[in-house]
């Protein structure tokens, strides 16, 4: 396998970059410190009939979504075997371990009840969509850690120096790790197939919790199969996420762009995104809700933004193979699709949920703004801090460039 | 790979199994809707607009103090909603009608929880701490709640309010129904006691839409020929008569069938005894089984999946 490549970057911590992202998670700590001293209601525009807004829509729906990367590499590499694209799976795990783990803070920031987050694991109501999810996401996180574990077990087994720490505490913590090692490797496959699983089950999900209300979602994106829209849209934005987020990183800190893989990797997703948009155009056609595309309102504006911007034209741009070979352009079409699918679940969740009694119009305040910007920020800078000390991006390789 | 044949075999006998039992034809989704529910039958010809069953409902529910004295109608001049503050409300709505002096006719409307027969509340509370009640009230209990606000997304009706100010234990804020009371103390609720003309008739549901039908039979141009509640969402335990068409009084337009049926009958089909789950996590080892081989041949012998 090829990760051994995969290597800490040891590269200067604190950039002109990082220190702006670390001003931008301060701002949202003390927005979040402003949520717990006067309620909710103290730092965001919520209401009776607005009870969900920037913070669902982005902070977990796009977040689980966007988090998708995680089990799509790992069905492509592990589960079809296809071990070409394993490069690419550490940094995608890295960002769906994290991406859920920001899911859960958003959550607790959300939820009124912040420290009462236990209860559904006592208290089941089994008609309850968000019950499922809730129940998908817990298991999913544990199962994200356990498959995150290999790396830092790589980094440290035969390494334990903690400062300080008498001989025989090292050795035994080194014991630990080469005996988790071993077990790991053998149940590996288990926890692999398990977050596929338990990620279509909440990917969809997702999409289910608004069927509950007919009334209050736009009939543009009100439909019977709004779950399997969740799914496939998740889906379909897996790899482009991973483009994304290996481009970034890489021009970020200066790494080997893996071109070699994210040219063929995208290939898989001109057929998933075509899926999706086969999908979204027939439910259109067939619920006749192509009637509303041209009454100028915010939220046909909305779907038209998403659909041609965020799905239509990128899929488009990624049928040529010079764009998927081009380092820009490939990252420009991926960027559209991963700000579509964004688009998509903060227009389900936000734009377009209009309660009919009271039509009462929503826009996320300045405090809900920045606790949802400070927990992106705060995501970035964990990124950062863990690829540069835990074997999870790809040495570049020097012998190529000579 | 570390997963061998007999696991795999394992694997799929389990879920071959688990498909056999959740092969029975699914089960058709069925209303939970208590059959002796209680009710309340708002006259909305009879309501004057005194506002005393918001004064009631205040005190029953000990809630403060409200900002402007329930005996000033001049509330009524914008229109409200039930808050965290106020359970109940009453709207005013002219509609075009005069009377014999040329003043317009007001008629007014009150708000509170529906008590929905399947309420959509109840289905989407992840933690089940609404709960329709046998006696018809859609409780609330707060040792439960986790303060998601699910609830509030999904009530047609916009009902459920959130103590958003509270930074530790907010509490959604709804009419009970006046549960204890009518449960323990064998009263009215606060609301349907204190109504100084009768415009809110309390009793069992079906016999509710017995009265007014005959209201409707006796006094045909008196009504509008329709129960708001009776159907709306499945059913309501409060439901209405009207002079006006209801819509030119602010009630929302809802389908007939209960606002679970969907959701629930997807979520029921798809994880009773979580087959589908099971079945997926057997496919996906098959074919992590069968695809075991064609990696090896390229890479080392390390083993391990990351």
């Amino acid at each position: 396998m090829s990760h051994h490549l995969a290597a800490p970057t040891n590269s200067k911590f604190w950039t002109p970059g990082v220190v702006a992202l670390a001003v931008v998670a301060a701002a949202g700590l003390v927005a979040i410190i402003a949520r717990y001293i006067g309620g909710i209601g103290y730092v965001s525009n919520l209401s009776t009939a607005r009870p969900w807004g920037l913070w669902i829509g982005v902070d977990v729906a796009s977040g689980v979504a966007l988090a998708a990367g995680g089990f799509t590499t790992a069905f492509l590499a592990h589960i079809l075997g296809k071990h070409y694209y394993e490069p690419v799976i550490r940094p995608a795990l890295l960002t769906a371990m994290l991406g859920y783990t920001f899911v859960v803070l958003g959550l607790l920031v959300d939820i009124g009840r912040s420290w009462a987050i236990w209860k559904p694991m006592i208290y089941w109501n089994f008609n309850s969509v968000l019950f499922e999810v809730a129940m998908c996401v817990m298991f999913y996180l544990n199962v994200l850690y356990i498959e995150f574990l290999p790396m830092v077990i790589e980094r440290f087994k035969g390494r334990v120096r903690l400062p300080g720490a008498p001989d025989a505490l090292n050795r035994a913590i080194d014991g630990l790790l080469t005996l988790a090692d071993k077990v790991l490797s053998k149940i590996m496959w288990v926890f692999i197939i398990a977050g596929v699983v338990l990620s279509c089950m909440h990917q969809s999900s997702l999409g289910a919790l608004m069927l509950i209300a007919p009334t209050k979602l736009h009939p543009l994106w009100y439909t019977p199969i709004l779950p399997l829209l969740f799914l496939t849209s998740a889906i379909a934005v897996g790899y482009p996420m991973v483009v994304f987020e290996a481009t970034v990183a890489t021009t970020s800190l200066k790494l080997d762009s893996e071109m070699k893989i994210l040219t063929p990797l995208t290939r898989f997703t001109v057929f998933l995104l075509g899926i999706y948009l086969a999908l979204k155009v027939g439910d259109m056609v067939i619920r006749k809700t192509y009637v509303y595309l041209l009454d100028g309102t915010a939220q046909t504006n909305a779907f038209l933004i998403e659909m041609t911007l965020g799905v239509l034209v990128p899929w488009l741009m990624l049928l040529f193979p010079k764009v998927r070979q081009s380092r820009r352009w490939l990252f420009i079409a991926c960027t559209m699709i991963v700000v579509g699918v964004l688009l998509n679940r903060v227009n389900v969740f936000v734009v377009g949920y209009r309660p009919p009694v009271s039509e009462a119009h929503y826009f996320p305040s300045i405090g809900e703004v920045a606790i949802t910007a400070g927990l992106i920020a705060g995501l970035m800078l964990i990124y950062r801090f863990l690829v540069t000390h835990l074997p999870v991006l790809n040495k570049p390789v020097k012998e190529v460039t000579a | 790979m570390g997963i061998s044949r007999r696991n795999f075999f394992k694997i799929l006998s389990v879920a071959g199994a688990a498909t056999a039992t959740a092969g029975t034809p699914a089960r058709a989704w069925e209303s939970q809707a208590p059959s002796e529910a209680y009710g309340c039958l708002v006259d909305l010809t009879r309501c004057i607009g005194c506002r005393k069953c918001e004064q009631a409902c205040n005190e029953v529910n000990k809630l403060p103090p409200p900002d402007r004295s329930f005996e000033d109608l001049t509330v009524l001049d914008r229109k409200r909603r039930p808050d965290e503050k106020a359970f109940t409300v009453i709207n005013r709505y002219y509609s075009g009608m005069i009377d014999d002096r040329d003043q317009l006719i007001p008629t007014f409307v009150k708000l509170q929880c529906m008590h929905c027969q399947d309420p959509a509340c109840a289905s989407a509370c992840i933690v089940g701490a609404l709960s329709k009640q046998e006696n018809g009230a859609v409780n609330y209990d707060v040792t439960k709640c986790i303060g998601c606000r699910y609830c509030m997304v999904a009530c047609p009706f916009e009902i459920p309010a959130y103590e958003y100010h509270d930074p530790i234990t907010p509490r959604v804020m709804k009419c009970t129904f006046c549960y204890e009371r009518v449960a323990n103390e064998g009263k009215l609720p606060g609301c349907a006691e204190i109504c100084p003309v009768e415009a809110i008739t309390f009793g069992r549901r079906d016999t509710l839409v017995k009265v007014a039908r005959e209201r409707i039979k006796e006094n045909p141009g008196r009504y509008v020929d329709h129960i708001y509640g009776e159907h709306e969402a499945g059913g309501t335990s409060w439901m209405y008569l009207s002079a006006q068409p209801f819509e030119k009084l602010g009630f929302v337009t809802l389908p007939d069938h209960p606002m679970p049926r969907l959701a629930e009958t997807i979520q029921h089909s798809l994880y009773t005894y979580l087959w589908s789950p099971i079945v997926l996590f057997g496919m996906l080892s098959g074919i992590m089984w069968a695809f075991r081989g064609k990696g090896e041949r390229q890479e080392d012998h390390e083993g391990g999946n990351l």
